[in-house]
């Protein structure tokens, strides 16, 4: 039950992101190029979400708890450290190369191409070495 | 951009924002899909298949499925769609991406979507920077080395 809920979450996150066009990696990496052929699409997609996020999180933390579950799981770590900056910067250097983050790279699976398959193979690598070799964790 | 793919990205966005906010009501979670991934790993590293790796790999399987629907009605094309580096670029860019958002426990919708959704400060820093960190990359490739 769980996990179909699940399921059917991921679908509308993954019609999202293809309907807003994030899957084409152009999209996001002219969004980018604010000297070159900017393209303003990635702005209208956060703000898109955003509008519904804020509220929507407002009002849902209002709860006790969710529906499903008996608590939240909410972040816990609230320091900014070098390790959140470091991180956000390697993680952005690589979104800039090819134009793919995460969840983009994983619907556009659906594509049939080879690139995000090799993505998201290599991101998967590249998630447990840094759990590996800094994080101390498998 | 025209006024049709203004609408088309907002649309997008709100659905994205819409399975965030359904996330956290239903399930308690927070829509991060590199912290679902981890997770999912550790599932695997671990061969342990109890619920918390279900309910990940499941939302996960949804984000291609999402696709096929949006593409099945004929919303999407993918032939439009233009690769930026080659298969060695876009092993380098994976590593990166994995090995970042590990550290910095946090993509694009885990920072960028729910963390501002929470008004975290933390994942506005860390959106800042890896924004930033995109636009140089972008700048690297097609201005100094691509000379576009």
């Amino acid at each position: 039950m769980i996990a179909l809920i699940a399921l059917l979450i991921g679908i509308v996150f993954g019609a999202g992101l293809t309907l807003a066009d994030m899957v084409n990696p152009q999209r996001v990496t002219d969004f980018f190029d604010v000297l070159g052929t900017w393209d303003p699409t990635l702005a209208f997609v956060m703000g898109g979400a955003l509008i519904i996020a804020v509220p929507g999180f407002t009002l849902v933390l209002r709860r006790s708890a969710p529906i499903c579950a008996t608590a939240f799981h909410l972040p816990v770590l609230d320091q900014i450290d070098r390790r959140l900056m470091l991180g956000s910067l390697i993680f952005g250097l690589g979104w800039g190369i090819g134009g793919f983050c995460p969840g983009p790279a994983i619907a556009a699976l659906v594509s049939g191409m080879i690139e995000p398959l090799a993505f998201t193979l290599s991101m998967m690598v590249g998630l447990y070495l840094a759990r590996r070799l800094v994080l101390g964790s498998a | 951009m025209t006024a049709q793919s203004i609408i088309m990205a907002l649309t997008g966005g709100a659905l994205i924002g819409l399975a965030s906010v359904l996330l956290l009501l239903v399930l308690g979670r927070i829509a991060g899909i590199s912290s679902i991934m981890s997770g999912l790993l550790s599932g695997l590293l671990s061969v342990q298949f109890d619920t918390a790796f279900r309910w990940r790999l499941a939302f996960l399987i949804g984000l291609p499925l999402g696709a096929f629907c949006v593409t099945a009605l004929g919303w999407t094309e993918w032939a439009h769609m233009r690769m930026q580096v080659g298969f060695a670029g876009t092993i380098v860019s994976g590593l990166l991406v994995g090995f970042g958002t590990a550290l910095g426990t946090g993509c694009t919708s885990g920072h960028g979507i729910c963390g501002l959704a929470r008004f975290s400060l933390r994942s506005l820093v860390a959106t800042v920077i890896f924004m930033a960190g995109a636009g140089v990359s972008v700048f690297i490739l097609r201005h100094l080395i691509g000379g576009a």
